[in-house]
């Protein structure tokens, strides 16, 4: 398999707190990586550095290496902006832009890109919402606010609306964790699906997720990277004493 | 006989519940006192104003000392003009003000600026006149449409800003963070997800502000100053409603004491209906989404 996301020597920081220590990850095509480890980890920031979302809190700072199919996002002259397309991102908290339509949150990325054709505007929202497993409950609703749907639906159109701009990595962060548990499952089986299109990298708070739908595993600990590797192999005979201690919930 | 615990917490509890009823009943108080002046300067203007409003008030210019009848509709006209003059200059100057202090406005800069708008905020209408009647006035060497419509629009700057501000910053960072991670410049996220989110609550701060202005007579006075004929251009002056109500009532003719009553009446209407048809629109473009 071919190394989509390379990460090397990354170090991210909130003011003068180091947030994230040098971390070196890769990521395969068409795979789902889990990121765990307790909170403050160092997890969200790290991946909000992929795709350069971090720096945009105030006084935060990314330093290191982070190629994409070869070309590094953090070298110079390159433009967030364009990374940013390349590398969608899902949130904790499911967030439809206020007083958009269904449909409108899901266009506004490749409207406000410059696409202005009707017709194909809707092909590629349409196609969104199948991806994102949500076409059938909203079709019939596509003008209503997008803020109308369940906490469920709104993280699924926030994910159709990620998936619009045809992204080849999908960034989540602990997308899950404000929904209950019947829209976690759909979110879950969702992601299994998605993998097919997009390799994607999630930050998750339970163990069981990362177990259920990964098929690598990193835990993070303090800004440091412990452990990486096969998510069987972390979750039955993980190498170091503090991720057996961590997925055993003796710590954390 | 010993007091018991329950005897305590029942007396206590009838207390509380007479306590509480007075406050409740001061505070009712409060609030219809408060709306005893609202509710008798509109009863007194309509009162005064009802019997002089006609037809004529609407469609005829003032008519010259000694003959009867005649209307305000130059006035009214007027009005509407400087009030979109002023918005014209106004808003997108006020909106953008606040957009700079809540999206972009870090450290010295926007501390600056924001003081600043609370300081014009507070500086008297008149003297905001006085400014422009210098600055534009005299450049032009004549009063005019252009001169008061700048006035008015000064005087929204602060509020508007102020109020844009207060909005923008109630809309969630994650919001932003979401647009941004699409791929999307900053500039766009803030015009056309950001500030198109919360577009309602910022129309309604705009109309507080243009309600406010419509009233102002002092600024007016020396900028736009006043005339008794259709406008004939945005270069000379224009009368409008304040400075007609302010110049019929300081007269000593009965007839134009009505005309300056009906002319108040029209003002607190105009004002109203803005305001209506604002929430209307703003209402029914909600529903038409849904």
């Amino acid at each position: 398999m071919s190394k989509i996301l390379e990460v090397r020597e990354l170090n991210a920081w909130f003011g003068a707190t180091k947030a994230v220590k040098g971390i070196d990850l890769s990521f395969e095509g068409n795979t789902v990586t889990a990121i765990i480890g307790p909170s403050g980890c160092g997890k969200s920031t790290f991946i909000r550095c992929l795709n350069r979302l971090h720096e945009e809190v105030p006084d935060a700072s990314a330093e290191g290496h982070v190629l994409l199919n070869g070309d590094d996002i953090y070298g110079k002259d390159i433009d967030p902006v364009a990374i940013r397309r390349k590398i969608g991102m899902v949130f904790q908290k499911p967030n439809p832009f206020p007083s958009l339509s269904v449909f409108d949150n899901v266009a506004i990325g490749l409207r406000l890109a410059g696409l202005r054709r009707g017709a194909m505007l809707k092909e590629i929202v349409e196609k969104s919402l199948h991806l994102s497993a949500l076409w059938d409950e909203v079709k019939d609703k596509l003008n209503a606010p997008g803020t109308s749907l369940s906490g469920g639906q709104q993280q699924r159109l926030c994910i159709a609306r990620a998936l619009a701009v045809e992204p080849s990595v999908l960034l989540m962060d602990e997308p899950t964790s404000a929904l209950d548990p019947i829209s976690t499952a759909k979110i879950e089986e969702l992601v299994t699906e998605l993998k097919k299109t997009v390799t994607i990298v999630i930050v998750t708070h339970n163990m069981q997720q990362a177990a259920r739908i990964s098929d690598s595993t990193a835990f993070f600990l303090l800004g440091d990277m412990v452990e990486y590797g096969e998510t069987s192999k972390i979750f039955t005979a993980p190498k170091d004493a503090r991720t057996e201690r961590y997925i055993t919930g003796r710590f954390g | 006989m010993k007091r018991r615990f329950s005897d305590y917490v029942f007396r206590s509890y009838r207390k509380r519940k007479s306590v509480n009823a007075a406050m409740v009943a001061a505070l009712v108080a409060a609030a219809v006192i408060a709306l005893i002046p609202l509710v008798s300067v509109f009863g007194y203007v309509l009162q005064k104003g009802l019997p002089a409003l006609n037809v004529a008030f609407f469609t005829e210019l003032p008519k010259p000392v000694g003959e009867t009848g005649g209307g305000m509709a130059n006035a009214l006209l007027g009005t509407v003009t400087l009030v979109f003059l002023g918005s014209l200059f106004g808003v997108p100057w006020g909106i953008a003000t606040g957009l700079y202090l809540s999206e972009y406005g870090r450290g010295r800069l926007a501390g600056v600026v924001r003081f600043s708008a609370d300081m014009l905020a507070s500086i008297p209408s008149i003297i905001i006149g006085l400014f422009i009647y210098a600055l534009v006035v005299v450049t032009m060497k004549r009063f005019s449409a252009i001169a008061g419509g700048l006035a008015l629009g000064l005087l929204m700057i602060p509020t508007v800003a102020r109020s844009s501000e207060e909005l923008l910053k109630l809309v969630p960072e994650h919001i932003r963070e979401a647009g941004l991670a699409l791929g999307l410049p900053r500039w766009k996220v803030t015009l056309w997800i950001v500030l198109r989110g919360i577009r309602g609550p910022i129309t309604t701060g705009v109309m507080l502000s243009i309600a406010r202005v419509s009233g102002e007579t002092a600024p007016l006075l020396f900028t736009a100053f006043s005339n008794r004929f259709w406008q004939r251009g945005l270069d000379q002056p224009i009368s409008s409603l304040p400075v007609q109500i302010y110049t019929y009532a300081i007269s000593p003719y009965e007839d134009w004491h009505q005309q300056a009553w009906a002319g108040a009446l029209m003002l607190v209407m105009l004002v109203f209906a803005m305001n209506l048809l604002t929430r209307l629109a703003l209402s029914s473009a909600e529903r038409a989404r849904k």
